[in-house]
């Protein structure tokens, strides 16, 4: 049982009426890929500022590492690295320059410092850019650059604040392995995102959050199979009669009306259960016009947990034909 | 080898100030073109109206070029300075003081870094004005010898420094404190005006109404310009009609003054420092 490195307990955190954060609890196991899954505004930059000491903790406990963050701020600072939301590179210096004065502020001996941005341009691919101006890094390399910044110390956790915000697909998948890898070098990551992919394919836990709270927490296949397994997506003539008579079976976990049609989670093989349900709407003299199904998805445990997309997505949208084809 | 962690703040402070090359020069140049326009002109004024008054015997009689210099190395001092905790308010708005504040780095290292970044600028200028005085015929040093001029740098430079850090601590206690840039730039020009007038920096103060006297009396930049003058031309001239004459009281008791104004310009950013909060 590896030991608890982030400790979290009943944070409430204000600013003037806004309740952005309200009683927070979880812990993160070191050597864990853990996520905050949210939508704008959820209260994920919040929680990470308490934690790296930028803002004070108002009620509640947190510590990392063993250090209370309000009693001991300084030692919790030298055990953390962050990659910020928002950009906070100085456009006037050169990648090794960011770095180096990165490594400077935690007092870093000049060898090993040296040695590190060597290391760390390497890995990010920023070798060829070591005396350009951030200025005149694209937005990848800027993200990349600053999470080689936040790697210079090799923290023992690194707090990652939606690391690929804004970025395109291939330089996203790049950003996952290095995360991983730097896990797997033994850092704990703390990362939010509003990307369901994101958690989903990184993350040892994801905590949903959503409205200041944690909704549901645990591993990402877990969150799924309590959905059920599979979910299916049906167009009728009447759909409210459809979900009431629907419901009378027995595998059928829940009925949700949606904009144009109705999802139902069941708990049973959908291929099965299907038929079954298109003979009884028949019978019941309602028309199926379209179908579509399959398994359930970060969104829809997202939407499950919160009632509500996480992006201005229809519900049509989370079944692509692509997912398992059904369309007749 | 580490690095202490003020030299840290000052390396990335003066990164930036040599990598902006028009910075750089104009804060050089700008100094030089004070005295070459606004001394030359007022000078030839100010001679012109004095010269009918009469020199007392044995005393050195200096041209208002020599007075007002000491005044524009006061002047500029004051101005770099003074805006010199600006960065501050520009790093915080665009999040670069995150990355500091979230480091063990502490709070009194930003001081200080920006401070000295500042003495550094401050020094320099106040050499090129004493440089480019030296061209235009301004008879500092009058009769002194080379060990004399030597003391008489090293007390300029004394004087600037620590007047320097006293306002750019009162800068960055500011600049950390402010939100808009536009609302620091308000202040600052708030400040500067009264410190710049109500002062003997290019004039003497003797003809001010009383309050006005008072004020100038404690105010800084006399004591600033009295430490220059008295290093740059000496304990006893006489200049615009009037005779200066500054002992060694009159030199301990400004540097005192400044140094009094430093430590407390230092503690009000500290604390203001201690509370401020960057996300
Ligand atoms: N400095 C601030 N002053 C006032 N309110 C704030 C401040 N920062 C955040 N908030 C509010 O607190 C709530 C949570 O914000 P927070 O930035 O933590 O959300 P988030 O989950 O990080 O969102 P996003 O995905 O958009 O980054 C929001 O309602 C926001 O408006
Ligand atoms: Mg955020």
């Amino acid at each position: 049982m590896p030991d608890t490195i982030i400790s979290v307990n009943g944070l409430i955190h204000r600013y003037g009426d806004t309740e952005a954060v309200r009683n927070i609890s979880f812990e993160i196991a070191d050597g864990e890929i853990f996520s905050f899954l949210g939508p704008n505004g959820a209260g994920k930059s919040t929680v990470i500022n308490v934690l790296t000491t930028l803002l004070p903790v108002q009620q509640g406990h947190a510590s990392i590492a063993g250090f209370d963050v309000m009693v001991d701020p300084g030692e919790v600072r030298r055990r953390i690295g962050i990659v910020f939301q928002e950009v906070t590179l100085d456009r006037d210096m050169t990648v090794s320059e960011t770095l180096a004065f990165h490594g400077m502020l935690y007092d870093m001996p000049r060898d090993l410092m040296k040695s590190r941005i060597q290391e760390l341009i390497g890995i990010v691919e920023l070798s060829g850019k070591r005396d350009t101006l951030t200025k005149h890094l694209s937005g990848g390399m800027k993200r990349r650059l600053e999470i080689a910044r936040g790697l210079m110390t090799r923290p023992r956790v690194l707090f990652l604040d939606e690391p690929t915000i804004g970025l395109d697909p291939q330089t996203r998948m790049r950003i996952w392995d290095y995360i991983h890898q730097i896990n797997r070098e033994g850092t704990t990551i703390f990362l939010t995102t509003h990307y369901m992919d994101e958690a989903d394919q990184l993350s040892d836990r994801i905590g949903i959050i959503d409205h200041g709270q944690i909704v549901t927490s645990g591993k990402p296949i877990d969150l799924k199979n309590a959905l059920g397994q599979d979910l299916i997506y049906l167009e009728t003539t009447d759909n409210s009669s459809a979900i009431r008579i629907a419901s009378t079976q027995e595998a059928i976990i829940s009925g949700e009306q949606k904009k144009n049609g109705v999802v139902f989670i069941v708990s049973e093989d959908g291929t099965r259960i299907l038929p079954r349900i298109i003979d009884l709407l028949r019978e019941n003299g309602i028309g199926v016009l379209t179908i579509n199904m399959k398994k359930p998805s970060m969104d829809d445990v997202f939407v499950h947990h919160t009632g509500r997309e996480i992006r201005d997505a229809g519900p049509e949208k989370g079944f692509s034909p692509k997912s398992r084809p059904g369309r007749r | 080898m580490r690095t202490p962690g003020f030299v840290v703040i000052f390396w990335r402070d003066m990164l930036r100030f040599v990598r902006f090359r028009t910075l750089l020069l104009s804060s050089l140049v700008q100094p030089a073109l004070w005295m070459a326009f606004f001394g030359i002109a007022m000078s030839a004024n100010f001679n012109l109206l004095t010269a009918e008054i009469p020199v007392p015997s044995g005393l050195n009689e200096v041209n208002y070029l020599t007075f007002m210099s000491a005044g524009v190395i006061a002047m500029t001092t004051l101005f770099t300075s003074l805006y010199g905790g600006i960065t501050l308010l520009f790093d915080k708005n665009w999040g670069l003081l995150r990355e500091v504040f979230a480091s063990p780095l502490r709070r009194t290292d930003i001081i200080i870094g920006i401070g000295l970044s500042v003495v550094v600028k401050s020094v320099l200028q106040a050499l090129i004005i004493l440089g480019f005085g030296i061209l235009l015929g301004v008879q500092y040093f009058p009769g002194y010898s080379p060990s004399e001029v030597a003391v008489a740098v090293a007390g300029i430079i004394l004087f600037v420094t620590v007047f320097a850090l006293g306002f750019v601590f009162l800068s960055s206690a500011i600049s950390i404190t402010m939100e808009s840039p536009e609302g620091l730039q308000g202040v600052i020009t708030l400040l500067t005006m009264p410190i710049f007038f109500a002062s003997n920096a290019l004039y003497p103060i003797e003809a001010f109404p009383d309050v006005l006297m008072v004020i100038s009396a404690y105010n800084p930049l006399t004591f600033l310009v009295n430490g220059l003058r008295y290093f740059a031309i000496g304990d006893s001239f006489f200049a615009l009609g009037k005779m200066y004459s500054y002992g060694a009281v009159e030199v301990v008791t400004s540097l005192t003054g400044l140094v009094v104004f430093t430590v407390l310009m230092f503690s009000i950013a500290l604390w203001r420092f201690r509370r401020a909060v960057v996300t």
